[in-house]
């Protein structure tokens, strides 16, 4: 490790980092604008400028140099003061003094810096530049004066989002970031230009001008748009949520996150349910929370348990869900699932996780995908992908129908057929995931949602087992899900118990009259014409196609406005944190659901959020682990069978709306028709 | 000199372009130049010639380009953005690039420029400012098309502007009796002796 | 003085065949298989001792450039790149080696190609000299299908590839990163250095970049000697080199001389003079347009090589002297380069982005005076804020003609800052 001497002061680093590296590493704060972790060097704002010896007689871009035994470093000397200096002066003389009405104001890279090292006048006597905004879609707002040139914009949607669209046309002073020909990014990642642009010149649309940084209240959540749980941080200007940003978790998120993630939250104030409603006549009617629990007391009092189901929505939180499933137990049933879609998974854990982790593509030297288009079931995890891919000697194949997955995928087939071949060492990839020394394979619901989903998931059983994908130290069958409650539910049990129903056999009891009676815990993802005539309790926060089907309607709480245990697809246990309180009369789930059950009768054994977690932590060890990743036994799981000819689709046809939240928002809308738009155009 | 940063939006553009066959051999050929899969260096080659096929480069020949060599389009407008001697706009029969940098200047070239934006009415003769275009010591120089004209004065200029509008091709090189880049009247060195 | 006998571009001004029949004719292509029988490490030597300098500017010893190639080709192709993107304003002289003498940069090319263990070289010619690169085209096909290039070139057992690469209208490309970039197809932005491009240059593989005029005499140095080269000139400033005299002398031309010749025998011999007389020199500047300018007093004496230049805090630079006489608003001339610096600034960083169309502004209204005295030095404090701080050398290019002026020609900008404020007070 060589040891360099900082400011006077010895420190030993990793060898092959750079200067401004080991200057952090040093605790020496270096300014910059183009350097970014997880872009490729630039090297052209300049601003991290510093004196190294040996080396010339001028200062040096230390975000661009590599360190050296016995290098001395100066951060502090005149000479690197002077330039940088210098070159704040050059950066301000052409941007515009528009801070007040920028929304980048007080979180400003520049603003900052220019404390730092700006001067409270101007040498500046000519005009400064005027540049034209550029239309980059629905989501990124542009105010090209205020470009600093950094070209962190275009190195993002060049290398994370895979999108080679963006670019720097023509040069010097007229040099101007840009698409040429003004169009939106056909990219899910598109926020996080906003986020890595230090200046004001790209900021978010949907967010412009509603608020300032200072009167926000930050709180750390997790996200439940995908089943990826990104961390994030929810800004909230009273009840009303402003934004949502992301929080550095390098084994999830690294620091992006999807453009759902991020702008589906307009949703949060549109068709919420803020108040019970019990169906009068035919009519959804205004209710007190007292009236509503009437109406289903009425209805479930006295009726047998194999006659009452309930359904699991994709985004509960685990408290909910371990309340739903005690008081389901309590009243004799054991139709509960948490499998809207149908996917036929309930095998040990190891076989419905991702058990590699999102880390773990890090590793992986071959990709195989089954039924999954990681680009619209969980971009930031694609972008994982896509990294792996650059880095170098990690083919991906697929099988499955043919999606732009910003790297290029050998795609083997379209069916269970082809996989069965693949088993077989029939085709080339074979051999490649043979050879593969951490070979991943990646199944979507695509896969598992469909009649032979138990067949299809013994055969990538079978595959795993040739490639010896399974062992003691590498896992690489990895289960990618689209919902976010999904690992939790099957982790919490919610799956039919003894004699019980699945969903399709649920529906199919309404139809028959079997199930007279159905708890939808925000469970929209169904075909509630199925439903027949049976009497529907929804619970949950918007009004959508549960809700219309309802008979009671229990107002409850969207993710944000409750604190609630998530598991991601990886099975890692994390916590989402109240950034404000649900609407009306709305209430948080695992409240209702205890509120509830004394109300039949059959009162559930806690009374505080301490005492459900404990509860928890009961029916499943694994909730005790908070961020972690629990591994998950491993053993024969699907049903080998019969397989159709149907090719594997992707579970996420259309990214921009996957559940009650995004399809209520307005801007997830205005993202649809501009992607058509822009599909239409080429 | 005024450089096209954005698509402009007041040009005509044409709705499609592809190279005729003797163009696209063309194209080929300098592709072969490069090691597989580097055909991208051949960018600045295929643009040249898609601008000299069509006169100019509208859009749709950068589209073709870039889809020629595997090239995402922005990295092609960012190239031809980039260089100067692409023309994003129609241009008049005869591009007249007047170098007006310091050796041109002081031996003239403002009465030169004159001659020449006198001239030009973009339909026979485009008129464009050029930096240095490395002929200094038979400054000012004019390149035509391809062609320099060096040594040039105002009724130089003109005389080489009114052959051109004749048809004639009047011979490129120095406007005064001079061999190339010799001192005029008479060699210093190599006189063969 | 040089004598006939001593120069090496005896086609200089295209009096003779520029193909290859003339060019054996001058003794090119004699007997090169003999020059690479002699192996790398002697043509690395003899370059070395002939102390042959880059003839693009920066002046660095050119046999040493060579051997900094890896010893052995290992999985990555070694490649020689000749810089023939000749940009730098006063500068004109790689094009008469390109069309009046092409084959002696092609044989130069197998030779260093060679030398640096390359199988296959780029010559990247500027946009604008079309015609000149179809001569060197046309020349590299008579070198093919003569055996001189290609598989076994010259009968040597060494295979050699050589392609023209042209340009489209960019100085920055004239920086040998740039021009990497140029030639990968991408926009000419200079890369940040380490790497250089002898480890890692086009395609990431190890690469050499020379100067056409640097590579066009290497040939004539092997057959006859790096004693012959360096005993002409002085010592470390050694060998002929080719001068292009513009501006304001009676007969400006391209001549090929004796390093270290005095500037005014320079104008005297071979350009007539100064237009009006040596007294009525106003300026010269010695190096190309990024070389600070010399009053006549420095002119008088001063010596035309990397040394004595460099006392003189200016430099040879690519030796284009671009002479200014009394008549000069030489204010005036150092502002179009300033714009030509803005024009040519490929927008990557910062200082140079917005430093260079800041000092051209400002210069522009020094022309007229219409500034404040501080102001001059508020400018040549800009100069040093773009100096030193930046990826490659145009920001350092930028400031210097400025620097030189406020240096030499203070008093003239104040005159006319005062003459400006008078008028206005009196009006």
């Amino acid at each position: 490790m060589p040891k360099v001497k900082i400011d006077g002061v010895e420190i030993e680093v990793p060898a092959g980092i750079t200067v401004l590296q080991a200057c952090e590493l040093a605790g020496v704060e270096i300014p910059r604008f183009c350097y970014h972790d997880r872009l490729s060097i630039a090297g052209n704002c300049r601003m991290c400028l510093v004196e190294v010896k040996p080396g010339p007689p001028k200062p040096q871009a230390s975000c661009a140099l590599p360190v050296a035994d016995k290098q001395e470093i100066f951060t502090q000397t005149p000479t690197v003061q002077k330039a940088r200096k210098g070159v704040m002066e050059f950066l301000l003389i052409n941007h515009p003094l528009d801070c007040p009405i920028c929304d980048q104001g007080g979180e400003c890279d520049l603003q900052d810096q220019a404390m730092a090292y700006g001067f409270d006048r101007s040498r500046y006597h000519e005009n400064k530049r005027a540049v034209p905004d550029k239309e980059l879609g629905p989501l990124v707002k542009t105010s090209m004066n205020r470009c600093i040139h950094c070209t962190r914009c275009i190195r993002f949607a060049t290398e994370v989002a895979g999108v080679e669209e963006l670019g720097a046309t023509g040069r010097g002073e007229s040099m101007e970031v840009t698409t040429y020909v003004e169009h939106a990014l056909s990219t899910e990642l598109a926020g996080n230009l906003v986020d890595l642009c230090p200046v004001g010149a790209l900021t978010s649309k949907p967010y412009a001008f509603e608020a300032r940084p200072w009167e926000l209240t930050k709180t750390e959540s997790v996200d439940v748009l995908d089943a990826l749980g990104s961390n994030i941080r929810i800004d909230s200007r009273g009840a009303q949520v402003m934004r949502v940003l992301p929080r550095l978790n390098d084994d999830v998120n690294e620091e992006w996150i999807s453009d759902k993630t991020r702008h589906a939250i307009d949703g949060l104030r549109h068709q919420r349910l803020d108040r019970p409603y019990v169906r009068t006549k035919g009519k959804l009617v205004e209710a007190t929370w007292d009236q509503a629990f009437a109406a289903i007391a009425a209805k479930l009092n006295g009726l047998d348990g194999s006659k009452i189901a309930a359904i699991v929505g994709d985004q509960c939180d685990a408290e909910s869900m371990v309340a739903l499933k005690d008081l389901m137990t309590s009243l004799g049933s054991p139709n509960v699932d948490c499998r809207q879609d149908g996917a036929r998974i309930d095998g040990p854990r190891g076989s419905y996780i991702f058990n590699a982790g999102v880390r773990g593509i890090d590793q992986a030297d071959a990709i195989l995908l089954i039924g999954t288009n990681p680009r619209t079931e969980a971009p930031v995890l694609n972008a994982r992908i896509r990294k792996r891919y650059l880095h170098g000697k990690c083919p991906v194949a697929s099988i499955g129908t043919a999606e732009d997955l910003t790297y290029p995928v050998e795609r083997l087939g379209a069916g269970p057929a082809t996989l069965r071949e693949l088993v077989d060492g029939k085709l080339g990839f074979f051999e490649k995931l043979k050879d593969a020394k951490h070979p991943m394979i990646v199944v979507g619901m695509g896969a598992l949602a469909r009649e032979d989903g138990a067949a299809v998931l013994a055969l990538a059983y079978e595959l795993a087992g040739k490639l010896n994908a399974v062992r003691d130290d590498w896992n690489g069958f990895a289960v990618l899900h689209t919902a976010a409650a999904r690992v939790g539910g099957l982790d919490l049990g919610l799956v039919p118990g003894e004699g019980g129903r699945d969903v399709a056999a649920i529906l199919d009891g309404c139809q028959k009259k079997e199930i007279d009676a159905v708890f939808l815990l925000a469970a929209d993802e169904i075909d509630t014409t199925k439903l027949g005539k049976a009497f529907v309790i929804y619970q949950g926060h918007h009004g959508d196609a549960g809700a219309h089907r309802a008979d009671v309607i229990l107002p409850g709480a969207a993710y944000t406005e409750k604190p609630g245990i998530y598991v991601n697809t990886e099975g890692r246990v994390q916590v989402g944190r109240r950034a404000g309180y649900p609407p009306g009369d709305a209430r948080e789930d695992w409240a209702i659901l205890r509120a509830l059950s004394e109300r039949l009768g059959k009162t559930l054994p806690y009374d505080t959020l301490h005492q459900v977690r404990a509860r928890l932590v009961a029916v499943n060890r694994i909730f005790a682990a908070i961020d972690q990743q629990a591994p998950g036994a491993w053993g024969p799981v699907g049903q080998p069978g019969a397989t159709s000819d149907a090719p594997l689709k992707s579970a996420v046809p259309n990214f921009y709306m996957t559940c009650p939240i995004s399809r209520a928002s307005q801007t997830m809308a205005d993202c649809m028709a501009s992607r058509a738009h822009l599909m239409a155009a080429e | 000199m005024a450089m096209i940063t954005a698509d402009p939006k007041d040009v005509p553009q044409v709705a499609s372009f592809s190279f005729t066959p003797e163009y696209m051999a063309k194209v080929e050929e300098q592709i072969s130049h490069y090691p597989p899969g580097r055909q991208a260096s051949a960018v600045i080659a295929v643009l040249d010639l898609a601008q000299r096929q069509q006169g100019w480069l509208p859009r749709a020949a950068m589209n073709e380009v870039a889809r020629i060599l595997g090239m995402a389009p922005i990295r092609v407008y960012e190239i031809a953005t980039f260089y100067t001697m692409f023309q994003l706009r129609p241009k008049g029969k005869y591009l007249l690039q007047v170098c007006t940098t310091t050796p041109c200047w002081l031996r003239g070239s403002d009465a030169v420029m004159k001659a020449c934006q006198h001239a030009a009415d973009g339909e026979m003769f485009s008129v464009q400012e050029v930096e240095c275009l490395g002929g200094c010591v038979n400054a000012p120089v004019v390149q035509v098309n391809d062609d320099f004209y060096e040594d040039l004065d105002e009724a130089s200029m003109n005389k080489v502007l009114d052959a051109l509008r004749r048809g004639e091709t009047p011979k490129p090189g120095p406007q005064v009796d001079r061999q190339t880049s010799a001192p005029e009247g008479g060699l210093t060195t190599l006189k063969g002796e | 003085m040089l004598g006939d006998k001593d120069r090496i571009f005896t086609n200089l001004y295209g009096v003779q065949d520029w193909g290859l029949a003339g060019a054996r004719a001058r003794g090119a292509w004699d007997n090169t298989k003999g020059i690479l029988d002699k192996g790398v490490d002697w043509i690395i030597d003899e370059m070395k001792k002939s102390g042959l300098r880059g003839r693009g500017g920066a002046g660095f010893p050119t046999g040493m450039k060579w051997s900094f190639m890896p010893k052995e080709v290992k999985d990555r192709p070694h490649y020689l790149v000749v810089n023939a993107d000749e940009s730098e304003p006063g500068t004109c002289k790689d094009r008469d080696i390109m069309r009046h003498d092409p084959h002696l940069l092609i044989e130069g090319c197998l030779v260093a190609g060679f030398a640096m263990r390359a199988h296959a070289g780029y010559i990247y010619v500027r946009g604008e000299f079309y015609n000149e690169a179809q001569h060197l085209i046309a020349a590299i096909k008579e070198a093919y299908d003569a055996g001189l290039l290609g598989k076994n070139a010259c009968g040597s057992g060494w295979d050699f590839d050589l392609y023209v690469h042209r340009g489209a209208g960019a100085y920055i490309c004239g920086e040998e990163t740039a021009l990497l970039e140029s030639l990968e197809g991408k926009k000419g932005m200079p890369r940040l250095k380490p790497p250089f491009p002898a480890g890692a240059g086009l395609y990431g593989c190890p690469t050499t970049v020379n100067n056409v005029e640097s590579i066009a005499v290497a040939p004539t140095i092997l057959r006859r000697g790096a004693a012959w080269f360096a005993g002409i000139g002085r010592p470390n400033n050694t060998g002929t080199k080719l001068f292009c005299i513009s501006g304001h002398v009676n007969r400006p031309c391209n001549v090929e001389e004796e390093m270290g010749i005095p500037l005014r025998e320079l104008i005297e011999r071979h350009c007539g003079g100064v237009r009006g007389g040596w007294d009525n020199l106003l300026a010269v500047i010695p190096g190309g347009a990024s070389v600070p300018l010399l009053p006549k007093a420095i002119c008088d004496t001063v010596l035309m090589d990397f040394d004595s230049l460099r006392d003189q805090r200016s430099g040879l630079g690519t030796a284009a002297v671009i002479v200014m006489d009394k008549s000069t608003d030489v204010v005036k001339a150092i502002a179009r380069l300033s714009y030509f610096y803005k024009h040519e600034s490929c927008g990557q960083c910062t200082p140079c982005r917005e430093g260079t169309g800041w000092m051209w502004r400002v210069m522009e209204r020094m022309v007229t005076g219409n500034a404040r005295l501080e102001e001059i030095d508020a400018l040549e404090d800009v100069t040093k804020q773009v100096e030193g701080h930046t990826i490659c050398a145009l920001g350092d290019a930028a400031a210097w003609p400025i620097q030189g002026l406020i240096r030499h020609f203070r008093p003239e900008m104040e005159r006319r800052i005062r003459a400006r404020t008078e008028k206005l007070a009196a009006e």
